[in-house]
């Protein structure tokens, strides 16, 4: 049972963002960058599988800054094989990313074939479309999005899809298959820094020339800003003992308390 | 601008979703600027009775198929586009939903266009469209312009009021027919909500926590306002999928709507899955660190604060003045 998880790293949002002087992008001078949340949860989805039923989890990725420490982290988890796609420049267009995974994919010797292709079901930066839809279609392998459970058995994968309310959908999906996935079953694993030193000596991280693709041009972004607020909280400022107590008053003037 | 404006209507066991409306609000709008017609499409089986409640269209476009029965979102997608196909709108609004955004993400892929992901605004002018965007959780926002024919714009909840896009207005409804193979995937059954130990629907006073509370211990800081209020605990997405609170606690776009009298956000930065599900609180006080936090845009009163330091603070003046 044979699992290819599509990985990539987002701007870390607990840093403050600023915008390029190109007025369109987001100023990456100092940006810090993480994996993907939801990928983060793909990868750990793929790895409870094969705890499960054994076979091969490979990682592939689009060459970043960083991204070797994200694929080192995630061969001391488990992973059995990692890729980077070498050779492009920043991808900010998520329709081009999926040009690039879809031909390495089909072109990199040993990728293919997999049962299950897994990967975030969205991530922030993801401006002109999410990934696993298209990739599925390219492969003309089905799809399902907004996965939370994976289950296997006869060439059969039963997931489970969120919808709204805490109302959840069961559906079967034949394998192979690609799976976006909003949540892993169980939160990512943690692996100790001892462990991630280990797998950067013993592990490697392989590098594949990018193909040739054709950027996407049908998306432009014409400004990047930060939003316009048009209602902003009233702040309340002091020790917590202060705001406590200023909070107090308003819930008491509210008839709150 | 050539081609009409659609909005794909999303109906669920039995009823129009909210977001239906909001789209058809947007969509007028937009096709006002366009000069173009505003057609909704309905996509069911024995659904037309919710056909008639798509007034502020000028047209209905009703697929009744049996396909469509249940939440099979490649069956949506094919049946759009086919319809897409023949009738070349120019652009398609699809509610930005758990169930609708696979419907969205297969139809681009299928007419190999990009799908125009968290618009939360979209106009039309000369000639072109141009969406704004919301990305990094809420942090920047993107004007873009949408150059593919047709556009497939994902749009997010709340873009307009849900009354704005209601009409008393007899729907005018045109029959259209598709044709659907059997799907690759198969819908199964429907899992319902988690029977919580709370309704957290029926709360007036709710304390919510994020990924700033760092670790499970922490909930019980939360717990002790919550008590002290005399309300419960809920959560943002991080939590839930960390396993600290179940599913029944959880807010947002794939949780539970909420409009409690008092809504304290204890670490959470506000992304918009989670604002879409409690912006209707009357009363929202945050706490987070980050100044620069989206939840301050949407709530009343803002402390930007340890939430550790803050809440503990808060629930012994609330006990002191309580007696």
């Amino acid at each position: 049972m044979d699992i290819l998880v599509l990985m990539k790293v987002v701007p870390d949002v607990v840093e403050e963002l600023e915008v390029g002087s190109d007025g369109k992008s987001l100023d990456t001078s100092f940006l810090r960058t993480i994996i993907n949340e939801r990928d983060d949860h793909a990868l750990e989805q793929a790895l409870l599988l094969k705890d499960k039923h054994g076979g091969k989890v490979t990682l592939l990725t689009l060459d970043a800054p960083d991204i070797d420490d994200v694929l080192f982290t995630a061969l001391a988890k488990g992973a059995d094989r990692a890729v980077k796609i070498c050779g492009v420049e920043s991808v900010q267009s998520t329709q081009t990313a999926v040009k690039l995974f879809g031909e390495t994919i089909a072109k990199t010797p040993g990728l293919l074939p997999v049962d299950l292709i897994l990967t975030g079901v969205s991530a922030i930066d993801d401006l002109d479309g999410l990934m696993a839809a298209p990739i599925a279609q390219q492969l003309g392998w089905p799809y399902s999005g907004v996965v939370t459970q994976v289950a296997l058995a006869d060439k059969t994968a039963t997931v489970i899809k969120e919808f709204a309310g805490g109302v959840r959908g069961e559906y079967e999906v034949p394998t192979p298959a690609v799976l976006g996935i909003q949540a892993a079953e169980k939160p990512p694993r943690y692996v100790p820094v001892a462990k991630v030193r280990a797998a950067m000596k013993s592990m490697t991280i392989e590098s594949v020339d990018a193909p040739a693709v054709e950027a996407a041009t049908t998306v432009a972004v014409q400004q990047m800003a930060k939003p316009q607020v048009t209602g902003h909280a009233e702040m309340l400022e002091g020790s917590p003992e202060e705001v406590a107590d200023k909070i107090c008053e308003l819930l008491a003037k509210r008839g709150l308390i | 601008m050539a081609g009409n404006i659609w909005i794909v209507a999303e109906a669920w066991r039995g009823q129009v979703s909210e977001i239906t409306f909001e789209l058809l609000a947007l969509g007028r709008e937009v096709a006002g600027q366009a000069g173009a017609p505003l057609e909704a499409v309905l996509l069911g089986s024995n659904a037309r009775e919710l056909a008639q409640k798509l007034g502020a269209a000028d047209t209905v476009l009703y697929a009744d198929n049996a396909a469509l029965a249940d939440p099979v979102p490649e069956n949506f997608a094919t049946a759009l586009a086919q319809l897409i196909k023949e009738k070349q709108p120019a652009a398609v609004l699809v509610p930005l939903t758990n169930l609708s955004v696979d419907v969205g993400v297969m139809l681009a892929a299928q007419l190999n266009v990009p799908f125009l992901n968290y618009c939360k605004d979209l106009k039309a002018e000369g000639g072109n469209l141009t969406a704004t965007c919301v990305l990094y959780g809420g942090k920047m926002e993107a004007t873009v312009t949408a150059s593919a024919k047709p556009a497939i714009i994902g749009i997010l909840p709340g873009a307009r009021s849900v009354d704005q896009g209601r009409s008393d207005k007899a729907a005018t409804i045109a029959d259209v027919a598709v044709t659907l193979a059997a799907p690759k995937v198969h819908f199964k059954r429907y899992l319902e909500s988690e029977a919580g130990d709370v309704d957290i629907t029926q709360k007036d006073f709710l304390v919510a926590v994020g990924r700033g509370i760092q670790t499970k211990d922490n909930l019980d800081l939360a717990e002790d306002l919550a008590a002290t209020l005399g309300g419960a605990v809920c959560g943002s997405r991080p939590v839930i999928d960390q396993g600290w609170l179940g599913l029944s606690r959880q807010v947002g776009k794939s949780g539970m709507n909420v409009k409690p009298k008092l809504y304290v956000t204890l670490g959470i930065s506000g992304a918009p899955e989670h604002v879409e599900g409690m912006k209707s609180a009357q009363c929202i006080i945050a706490v987070n660190t980050d100044a620069a936090a989206p939840i301050f845009n949407v709530a009343h009163y803002g402390v930007v604060g340890d939430a550790l330091e803050v809440a503990p603070a808060l629930t012994e003046k609330i006990k002191a003045r309580k007696g």
